[in-house]
Parts: C-alpha cells; sequence; structure tokens
C-alpha cells in the first residue's frame, strides 16, 4: 500500500488535512482578497455578520474588518508554528540524540539541563521571555521553541536509548563505522517517522500557545493575530460575542486539523515501522 | 512412567481455526484431531507458525482477537468447548482446565503480591475465605518446592527468578486441581538446569494429581523426556501422532525425520583433531565487573560478569563458550569484538593488544574481528538494502562504493542468496535468510577472528541446522576461526573443537568437545549435560 | 528509616531545582531590555538624575553583577518577593494573598481532569472500535485543540449571559457579605466555570494516554493469565490493567500539575479572578520580575515534589 493510501485509511486524517489545505489556502489568499491591512478602521465599529457586504464577520470595537483579519491572521499562526517548531526540532533532537548516543556523563548533563526547562511552567515561562525580549514575531517564535524542546529531547533521547543497542548500530560499530556515520545513518533515519509526528503536533500546541500570547497582549503588534482578535474583544463579551467566536473557531480548527494528520501520519508511517523494528 | 489409562479428558474433533484476512495463510489450524486422557503427557510439536499452539488456545477461550474456529468441535467432558457462551467457558477456565505459558518474566502481574494472585484462582470461582485462600496459596508453593515459600507468598514477581516465577505460574494453574493442564512453552525461556527441574515437577504434579497434560513446544529433547505420545504439526496440519516411543525412535512422516535429525547430534561430538599451531586469540586474565548505579534507596550493585577469565583460540580452531544465562559467555564475547571495555587483563590477537584500545586506534583495528548476531531481526537496520548493509564495512575502511557492493554480491551469493539480494530490503527475507546475511557481512571484512554469540539460537531447528551446516562448510572453505558462544550443548557439540564451560563469570573446565562430553570432569559440568532434554531417552539415529 | 532517607533526597534535590530557577530568573532580568531604575523611577512619577542614582544605589544597580546575584539570591532565601509599586505592596504579600485563589482553582481542576480523564479514558479503552468509545475520543480531541481562554469567554457567554445559571467573573460576590456556608457556596458557584474550563483540556490529555494506556497493558501476558484463572473481565480490567497503567499516567499528572498553572493564567484573565495570573502576567511589564520568580520557584518546586510522591505511592516495594 502507498503512504497515502494508508494515510487516507483513517477517514479523521483526511478530513484533517483537508481542513488544513483550506486555511492554509487562506493564508495565501488573504493578500489577494484583503489587500488592505487588517488594522485600518474600514466601517463603523460592532457590525455585526451578515449585515453588509463585505464584511461577512462584521467589524470590531474600532471598525475594522473581521474577515479581513481572520485571514491574516491564518498567515501568522502557520508561520509561527512551523518556524518554532522547527527551531525546537533544532534544539531538541541533536541534544537529545548525543544525550542518547553518548550516554554516560553527557546524558546525565543534557538530561538535567532539560529536566531543569520542563520543571518552569511552560507558559509563564513563555510570557517572561516575550516580556523580556519585547513582543515581536521573532521573540514569540524563540519563546514558543525554547518552553518546546525539551519534550523532543527526551523523546530523541530514549529512541536513541534503545536503539544504540540494537544489534544492527552495534554491527555497524564493529565495522568501524565512525559515531557520526551511526549517528546520521544508522539511527536517526529510524527515528524520522515518530519525529515527524511529533512535529505536526508540536505546530498544532505552538498555534496554541502563540494564539493565547497574543490574547494576553503580548502579540506582535504589527501583525493581526486570531489571539489578538479574542483579547481586544474579551472586554464586550456582552455586546458582540461574534467578535471572539470566529477567531476562536479558527483556532480550534487549526489545531484539531493538525492532530488529526498529525494521527493519519502515526498510522501511515509507524505501522509499517512497528512490525520491521 | 505409568502407563496411560483410557478415559479421554479432551477431544479434538476435526477443527479448523481461522486467520483473519491478510494472515499469509488462511487456516492456521485445519482438519486437526486428537485426544488427551486421563493421566498422560501429550505433546503437541512444531517448529513456529506450526499452529501448534492455536487448539490450546481454542481449548482455553482464548484466542487471539480476528481467529475463530470454522469447524469441528473441543469436546471436553461431554461437552463441546466452541458452542459454550464466554461466561460458560469462563468458569470452566481455572477451575477444570489450568494454562502456564512460555514468558514466566511477564506472565505474572508485576503490581500484586505473588500470595493475592494465587489466591485470584479461588476469588474467581466463589471458592474459600480470603484467610483460606492465602493458606491455600501457601501450601501449593510449598507444594511447587519454591524456596522460603513464607517469603515468596509476600513477594512481588520481581524479587523472584525466572524459574520461581514458573513455579508460581505451575501453582496457579494447580489451585483448584483441573482435570487438564495446559502447558505452552513452559520451559522455552529457561536455562537447561532450570528446564530440567521444571519438566521434573511437572512430571511428578502430573503422576500424582493424575491429570491429563496437553505440553506444547518445539523442542523434540524435551518430547522424549515427558511425553506419553506426540502430536507433530506443520503449516496448521498434523503429519504424525502416536505414542512416543515409536514416533521418536522410527518416525514415519519425512518431516519429522527431519527435525528429529536435524537436533544436533545427540549431544555425542564427533572426534576432531585439535591443532597445535600458535594461538590467534589469546585471552589472559580477563575481567569485567557491571555496577548498577545506587538509587535512593538500593546500594550500588557488583556483578562479576567476567572473573580473570584465560584462554587460547588457535588459527583455523572452532572454541564454543557454554554456559547458562547470567554466566558472563555473552560479555566475553562482547568484550574480544570490544563491545565491551575489560576492566583488567590482555586480548592478544596475533600478539597485538586489544583490550585497552581507545578511540580512533580501536575503530582501525576493528575489522580483524567480526560478529554474527543473535537476533536476525534485530541485526539489520530495516531501512538499509542488504547490499549495502554488507558493504559498509568496506567503504568506512576505505574501499571504493562500487567495489564494496560488487563484493557485496559474491558474498551473498557465497551464503546461498544470490547476488541479485543486494538491491532487497530486509523485511523481505525470512529469519534463517537473513541470518546468511549476517554471516556474509561479517566476512566482508574479511577477519582473522569470528565471534558468534547464539547465532541460531532464534531459529527453527530445521533452520538452525541448514545455519550450522553453512557455517560449517564455509569453516572448512576459508579456514575461519570461530568463538562460538551458546547455551545449547546440543549445538556446541556439533560444531565446536573445544568447549569452555562457563559460570558465574568464571570458566569451570575446559577441553576438547569429546572430552567435555564423554568425560567431563566438574560436577557442573556434569549437571549441565544430564540437564540436556532427551539426552538418555532413546532418539532416532541421526544421520 | 528509607523511607526518610528518601525524602530527604527529594528535598534536596527541590532546593538545588529552586536554587536554579532563582539563577535563571536573575539571568532573566539582566536580559530584559530597558534599565530597571528608569522603569521604576517612571512608576514612581519621578526621573531627574538625582532619583535614578537614589534608586540605584538603593536597590544596589550599581553594584557588579555577582553581588546583585547575591542580594537577589539571598533576598529569595529570606521570601523577599521584591516590591511592586504600581499596587504599592511587598511582592511576598501580594503573593500569598492571591496565591489561594489559584491554588484553589488548580488543585480543582487538577482533582477533576485526573479523575475524569482517568475514568474516560477507561471507558474509551473497553469501547475500541465502538462509535461510543470513538465518540469520547473525538471530543477529547476537541477539547485538547480548543484554546482554554476561549472557552473561557463562550462559556461565560453561554452560561452566565444567555442562561444566567452562574457568575462570570470573580472570586465571590463582591458587597454580598456572606459568611459561613453560605461563603463557601458562593466561591464554589464562582469556581465551577473556571475549573471546569481549566479541567478539560488537561482531561482531553489524561483520557488520551489512559486510553492508549490502558490497551498496552491489556496486552500484556499477565492479562491473559488472569483470563486463564477465569476472572470477571470488570475485575481484570480494574485489578490488573487499570493499575498497570496508572503509573505512567500519574507520572505524568505529576509533571502536569505546574503546567497547570500556566492554563491558570488564562483563565484567572479569562474569569478575572484575583489568582497569581494577572500579576504573572503585568510583573514582567515592569521589569519587576521578582513576583514572578516567587511565582515560578513555588510552582516549579511543587509540580516536582508531586510527581515523585505520586510515584512512590504507587510502586511496589
Amino acid at each position: 500500500m502507498s503512504f497515502f493510501a494508508r494515510f487516507a485509511q483513517n477517514r479523521g486524517a483526511l478530513i484533517g488535512l483537508i481542513i488544513l489545505l483550506l486555511i492554509i489556502a487562506m493564508a495565501i489568499l488573504a493578500p489577494l482578497l484583503f489587500p488592505e491591512s487588517p488594522w485600518r478602521m474600514v466601517q463603523r465599529p460592532f457590525l455585526p455578520p451578515l449585515s453588509q457586504d463585505g464584511f461577512p464577520l462584521g467589524t470590531d470595537t474600532m471598525g475594522r474588518n473581521v474577515a479581513s483579519g481572520l485571514m491574516h491572521g491564518a498567515w501568522v499562526s502557520l508561520l509561527i508554528g512551523l518556524v518554532s517548531t522547527s527551531v525546537a526540532l533544532l534544539i531538541g533532537v541533536p541534544l537529545g540524540a548525543i544525550a542518547g548516543y553518548y550516554g554516560g556523563i553527557i546524558d546525565d548533563i543534557l538530561m538535567r539541563f532539560t529536566e531543569f526547562f520542563q520543571t518552569i511552567p511552560n507558559f509563564a515561562l513563555a510570557i517572561v521571555l516575550v516580556a523580556i525580549m519585547q513582543p515581536s514575531i521573532t521573540s514569540i517564535v524563540l519563546a514558543i521553541a525554547i518552553v518546546s524542546w525539551p519534550p523532543v529531547a527526551r523523546f530523541v533521547r530514549a529512541e536513541f536509548m534503545s536503539l544504540r543497542h540494537r544489534e544492527y548500530v552495534e554491527a555497524a560499530r564493529l565495522v568501524g563505522q565512525s559515531n557520526t556515520t551511526i549517528i546520521l545513518r544508522q539511527i536517526l533515519p529510524n527515528t524520522l517517522s515518530p519525529i515527524i509526528v511529533l512535529a505536526s503536533l508540536m505546530v498544532a500546541t505552538a498555534i496554541l500557545l502563540e494564539s493565547a500570547l497574543s490574547f494576553l497582549g503580548l502579540g506582535d503588534p504589527n501583525v493581526m493575530s486570531w489571539g489578538y482578535m479574542i483579547g481586544a474583544a474579551r472586554t464586550v463579551i456582552r455586546q458582540a460575542w461574534w467578535l471572539s467566536f470566529f477567531p476562536g473557531v479558527a483556532i480550534l480548527l487549526t489545531v484539531l486539523a493538525l492532530n488529526l494528520v498529525g494521527e493519519g501520519l502515526d498510522d501511515a508511517l509507524n505501522h509499517k515501522l512497528s512490525r520491521e523494528r | 512412567m505409568n502407563e496411560a489409562s483410557t478415559e479421554t479428558v479432551l477431544s479434538i474433533r476435526d477443527l479448523n481455526i481461522a486467520l483473519p484476512k491478510g494472515a499469509d495463510r488462511a487456516l492456521a489450524v485445519e482438519d486437526v484431531s486428537y485426544e488427551v486422557k486421563r493421566g498422560e503427557i501429550m505433546c503437541v510439536v512444531g517448529e513456529s507458525g506450526s499452529g501448534k499452539s492455536m487448539a490450546a488456545n481454542a481449548v482455553m477461550g482464548l484466542l487471539p482477537k480476528g481467529v475463530h474456529a470454522t469447524q469441528g468441535e473441543i469436546l471436553f467432558e461431554g461437552q463441546d468447548l466452541l458452542a459454550l457462551s464466554e461466561k460458560q467457558h469462563r468458569a470452566l477456565r481455572g477451575l477444570k482446565i489450568g494454562m502456564i505459558f512460555q514468558e514466566p518474566m511477564t506472565a505474572l502481574n508485576p503490581l500484586m503480591r505473588v500470595g493475592a494472585q494465587i489466591a485470584e484462582v479461588f476469588e474467581a470461582h466463589g471458592q474459600l475465605t480470603p484467610k483460606e485462600r492465602q493458606a491455600r496459596a501457601l501450601e501449593l508453593l510449598i507444594e511447587v518446592g519454591i524456596p522460603q515459600p513464607e517469603k515468596a507468598i509476600r513477594a512481588y514477581p520481581f524479587e523472584l527468578s525466572g524459574g520461581q516465577r514458573q513455579r508460581v505460574m505451575i501453582a496457579m494453574a494447580l489451585a483448584l486441581e483441573p482435570v487438564l493442564l495446559i502447558a505452552d512453552e513452559p520451559t522455552t525461556a529457561l536455562d537447561v538446569t532450570t528446564q530440567a527441574q521444571i519438566l521434573e515437577l511437572i512430571r511428578d504434579l502430573q503422576q500424582r494429581r493424575g491429570m491429563a497434560v496437553m505440553f506444547i513446544t518445539h523442542d523434540f529433547g524435551v518430547v522424549a523426556e515427558i511425553a506419553n505420545r506426540v502430536c507433530v504439526m506443520r503449516h496448521g496440519k498434523i503429519v504424525e501422532l502416536g505414542d512416543a516411543k515409536p514416533v521418536l525412535e522410527n518416525p514415519q512422516n519425512a518431516y519429522t525425520q527431519a527435525l528429529i535429525a536435524a537436533i544436533p547430534s545427540n549431544a555425542v561430538p564427533p572426534h576432531r583433531e585439535t591443532s597445535q599451531v600458535a594461538p590467534l586469540l589469546e585471552i589472559k586474565q580477563l575481567s569485567k565487573v557491571f555496577r548498577s548505579r545506587g538509587g535512593w534507596l538500593k546500594p550500588s550493585r557488583e556483578v562479576h560478569a567476567l572473573d580473570d577469565v584465560s584462554l587460547t583460540l588457535a588459527r583455523g580452531e572452532t572454541v564454543g563458550i557454554v554456559g547458562e544465562s547470567g554466566s558472563g559467555k555473552s560479555t566475553l564475547g562482547r568484550c574480544v569484538v570490544r563491545l565491551e571495555h575489560p576492566d583488567s587483563g590482555e586480548l592478544l590477537l596475533d600478539g597485538v593488544n586489544l583490550s585497552q584500545l581507545k578511540g580512533d586506534a580501536l575503530r582501525r583495528e576493528r575489522h580483524r574481528v567480526q560478529m554474527i548476531f543473535q537476533d536476525p531481526y534485530a541485526s539489520l537496520n530495516p531501512r538499509t538494502k542488504v547490499g549495502m548493509a554488507i558493504a559498509q564495512g568496506p567503504i568506512a575502511n576505505g574501499t571504493p562504493k562500487a567495489t564494496a557492493l560488487k563484493q557485496a554480491g559474491e558474498l551473498l551469493d557465497m551464503v546461498g542468496l544470490g547476488a541479485s539480494a543486494v538491491e532487497r530490503f530486509p523485511h523481505e527475507f525470512s529469519g534463517g535468510q537473513r541470518q546468511r546475511i549476517g554471516i556474509a557481512r561479517a566476512l566482508a571484512l574479511n577477519p582473522e577472528l569470528i565471534v558468534a554469540d547464539e547465532a541460531v539460537s532464534a531459529l527453527d531447528v530445521s533452520i538452525q541446522a541448514q545455519v550450522l551446516e553453512l557455517l560449517e562448510e564455509l569453516k572448512q572453505r576459508l579456514s575461519l576461526s570461530l568463538l562460538f558462544i551458546t547455551h545449547d550443548l546440543r549445538v556446541a557439540a556439533h560444531i565446536c573443537d573445544r568447549i569452555v564451560v562457563m559460570q558465574h563469570g568464571r570458566i569451570v573446565e575446559q577441553g576438547s568437545a569429546e572430552q567435555i562430553f564423554l568425560a567431563p570432569q566438574e560436577a557442573y559440568t556434569q549437571d549441565l549435560l544430564k540437564a540436556i532434554p532427551g539426552r538418555e531417552a532413546p532418539v532416532a539415529a541421526t544421520a | 528509616m528509607v523511607y526518610a532517607r528518601l525524602i530527604l533526597m527529594r528535598l534536596l534535590k527541590a532546593v538545588i531545582v529552586l536554587f536554579l530557577i532563582v539563577i535563571f530568573n536573575f539571568l532573566l532580568i539582566q536580559l530584559a531590555s530597558g534599565d530597571p531604575a528608569a522603569i521604576l523611577a517612571g512608576e514612581a512619577g519621578a526621573a531627574d538624575q538625582e532619583f535614578l542614582d537614589q534608586l540605584r544605589e538603593r536597590f544596589g544597580l550599581d553594584q557588579p553583577m555577582y553581588v546583585q546575584l547575591w542580594h537577589y539570591v539571598s533576598g529569595i532565601a529570606m521570601l523577599d518577593f521584591g516590591y511592586s509599586y504600581r499596587l504599592g505592596v511587598p511582592g511576598f504579600d501580594l503573593l500569598m494573598e492571591r496565591l489561594p485563589a489559584t491554588l484553589l482553582l488548580t488543585g480543582t481542576a487538577f482533582v477533576l481532569s485526573l479523575v475524569l480523564g482517568i475514568v474516560a479514558g477507561s471507558m474509551a479503552a473497553a469501547r475500541v472500535k465502538k462509535p461510543s468509545g470513538s465518540l469520547i475520543m473525538a471530543l477529547a480531541l476537541v477539547f485538547y485543540a480548543t484554546p482554554l481562554f476561549w472557552v473561557a469567554l463562550m462559556s461565560v457567554v453561554v452560561f452566565s449571559v444567555y442562561l444566567c445559571w452562574l457568575p462570570a467573573y470573580g472570586l465571590y460576590t463582591v458587597g454580598a457579605g456572606h459568611t459561613g456556608l453560605a461563603l463557601v457556596l458562593d466561591v464554589a458557584k464562582h469556581l465551577v466555570l473556571p475549573a471546569t474550563t481549566l479541567a478539560l483540556f488537561f482531561m482531553a490529555i489524561y483520557t488520551r494516554m489512559t486510553r492508549t494506556s490502558m490497551l498496552e497493558a491489556a496486552q500484556q501476558d499477565y492479562v491473559k493469565t488472569a483470563r486463564a484463572k477465569g476472572l470477571k473481565p470488570s475485575i481484570i480490567q480494574r485489578r490488573h490493567v487499570l493499575r498497570n497503567a496508572l503509573l505512567p499516567i500519574i507520572t505524568l499528572a505529576g509533571l502536569q500539575a505546574g503546567q497547570m498553572v500556566g492554563g491558570a493564567i488564562l483563565t484567572d484573565t479569562g474569569f478575572a479572578r484575583p489568582g497569581i495570573g494577572p500579576l504573572n502576567v503585568r510583573s514582567p511589564w515592569a521589569a519587576r520580575l521578582q513576583p514572578t520568580g516567587g511565582h515560578f520557584l513555588l510552582l516549579g518546586g511543587a509540580g516536582d515534589c508531586l510527581q515523585h510522591h505520586y510515584r512512590f505511592g504507587v510502586q511496589p516495594g
């Protein structure tokens, strides 16, 4: 069975993929459909949804177009999710690989370091980091990456620890392959599928984190994001619930889609593996 | 063994068991009929995939999900077990039919005390008061011969050895004095001396209680040891059925004959010339201690895996290292290939001391000693093509890729797989074929010495015989020097010139294979030999 | 004796972790952009050079880094968590005043999520491949994917604004002057929405974990042994499967206890509760990280200890 056929066997994964593609389309089409900045006040405030052409989701407290904000926000969420996950992987995978492969004191030191980061509540740390670095896309990406790498490191370490005593790895050592070659050629390829699955779930978590930061007012002040939209509408929730409702649904759908895709990837990539390894 | 009575306890008739779609065959078991009578041990023998355990699982109502009987009946005390509801079946399990399994290490709940797990059997069938249950549990533990039963009853499984756990399993299975005991490979995971004790216990209890026993095994040695009757299975069908003695001495079916013949020659090695040339490998006073780091609770523990071990191996010679688990035999092999770092002592290969080399210096010498691993499934990287797996060594040592791959093809040809295997992935091969690939990989660097660590232990007997034959042939052709590590004395007898017996990290005895088998000096060696299942029982002459 | 030693070692480890967190916190303050004195002066409303110097001297900002570090660490050790100029109270008092509300919220949510998660997870494990089992897992996935703060807002809209069932904001009804049982009831009423909101996300995690863990445990050999004894499926599930499956979940729950406070920040903000959540958010803005430091300290350490305590209770021997 091909990879996609196995993936598509999981109906939820297929639905997730479709939702995800729609959201990606939203992000790409945003500048075409709404070329104006989503921050511009274009109509009177508190316009309810479907009450006027061109403003299908109404306007917010400042008279900004909610639909435009939602589409531009998709771009920010996906970007921050992807980049921060990549950065977290860049920190976590090498640390975990080295700790797991070499073991001993190196492992002890790296794992104490990792545990230390895990002890601090993620979200609290992210808030502090963003506040210190001043809110911007870069600082948010960094903060999310810094709070998300420890689980990656622990996971990769566990995989490496179980694989480094596999007989094929020992055979590679015996024929004289160098440690670097063994790590990159023998072990890493065999941990890649679960890492990919983990990464898809991390993107989802990163999007949640970003929205929470923006909700608290710690978002990049120059970009429109879903979390900011909900946060800004918090005080008027009694008058205009829809201002918070739609961005929330957007976050929910994105995170849900990523999780479904992750589960599908898990089915497609790892089932064969569980028989193989 | 007393003569079996005629009262039939279990009767299986025309049984078909279907496997779920997508399995490698449609029926796990096809047209199987046999009976088990009161007071007899019926051995169901077969290699992996023969379906030998399936009927037993059907009897217990414990067939895996998606597997079910499609034809036939299983009569037990007059009722058809296949027609029972799950609830009715449950009422029989443990009460009338007891079962023990292969893996004593995982068959007990790790979070429950042994006593509570035995008491559960009474609870399940609503018998006795909690206090009486504990008392009975203690009696049972005494009956199965657990040392310090008062302590064992309060122990958690991890505090017991494998053999002790299997005794607990037996105590549980026998708690309600069942009419039928099903034993599914109960000694396969145990050391040979423990295996002998457990077999003895089962036979003893069976005779005392007059139970019927259905004993499932892959080992004809075990069959010879305890069976009254034998049922040989292959690919889900019965190929031979009859009393133990005639089947073992004069098997009618070709497959049974092959299986019996494949048992590495009946533990009496042929005479071999021992070479007197200069030693290739000299091991001098090698020691290795494993220290488990102490936690908050427990103090650090030291295990002397190797304690002052010295031996030599001549060029072109095969030396067998034999011992039970924990004897240090594998540690010795891993030190020789330098996957472990010995604490002290010397490892002289052709006069060069390998024992203290490290880093790059070690890496440069690695090609001289290679290893054949135990597990044919774990020893090949699932994502690396077979040709590349073999060529990796030469490439790492500077051979150009194209040349190395060409050599890999030649090697695959030599081990009987054909050069076309180069382009295929490991999962396309069977266990025996993978082991051949492992041998080709070990040969790729033209090593001076090959260490084979339980190289045939994971294989079925018939495959085992083929791989041993290949090794024998390569040995002659390439004049290989082999350090052959095994727990199986029969295998050692088959291939080794000299044998070293180890226990608790020390060498107990060493000598020519003939000498060890025919005139063992040490008590431990004698025990080991005595424990080989079926050694003294009549077994058909081997070819 | 052994137990005492164990506790001692745990405490020692916790102290080391706390110490490292304090140093980490200090380094973060140093990294913070802007001159703390200038910000303090700004808050106080006076910005002349003399006042700035005075402030620098008073807070030791003119001292070398290591001296500052020493002051900081010894200050924390003496429970001096700085001074909040905006609110005009010492950080420690502020923390103590806000802590009960947060502990009440996280504690309730923790118990709620763990109990419901384990129950839902076991139910889903027992109903694998049945519609009811899939429904539980689908719900868990949705709860997992929903932003906490959004649930907070939406539940206010539904349950407080439209249905008028429950109070929306605050810790208790201000000015009602409830005492005794009435006060307890009032506080409990105010707790329902925030605790449920916070618990939903973590419940989703525990549900998924419990299910996976139980399905895994059900594959183990000892479960087959239990079946061979003729035990009832319900007893097998409870005594053999669930007990073994619980260990990893409780380990994780202990780790999550600290993370839950991250969620509490959002819930506190969403429901305008006077917990340490809003404090945490505002403090760094004023580059006054001490209250946040105390926050880390308490919760990081607590989570760490909790996890090991629970594990110890579950493991044999």
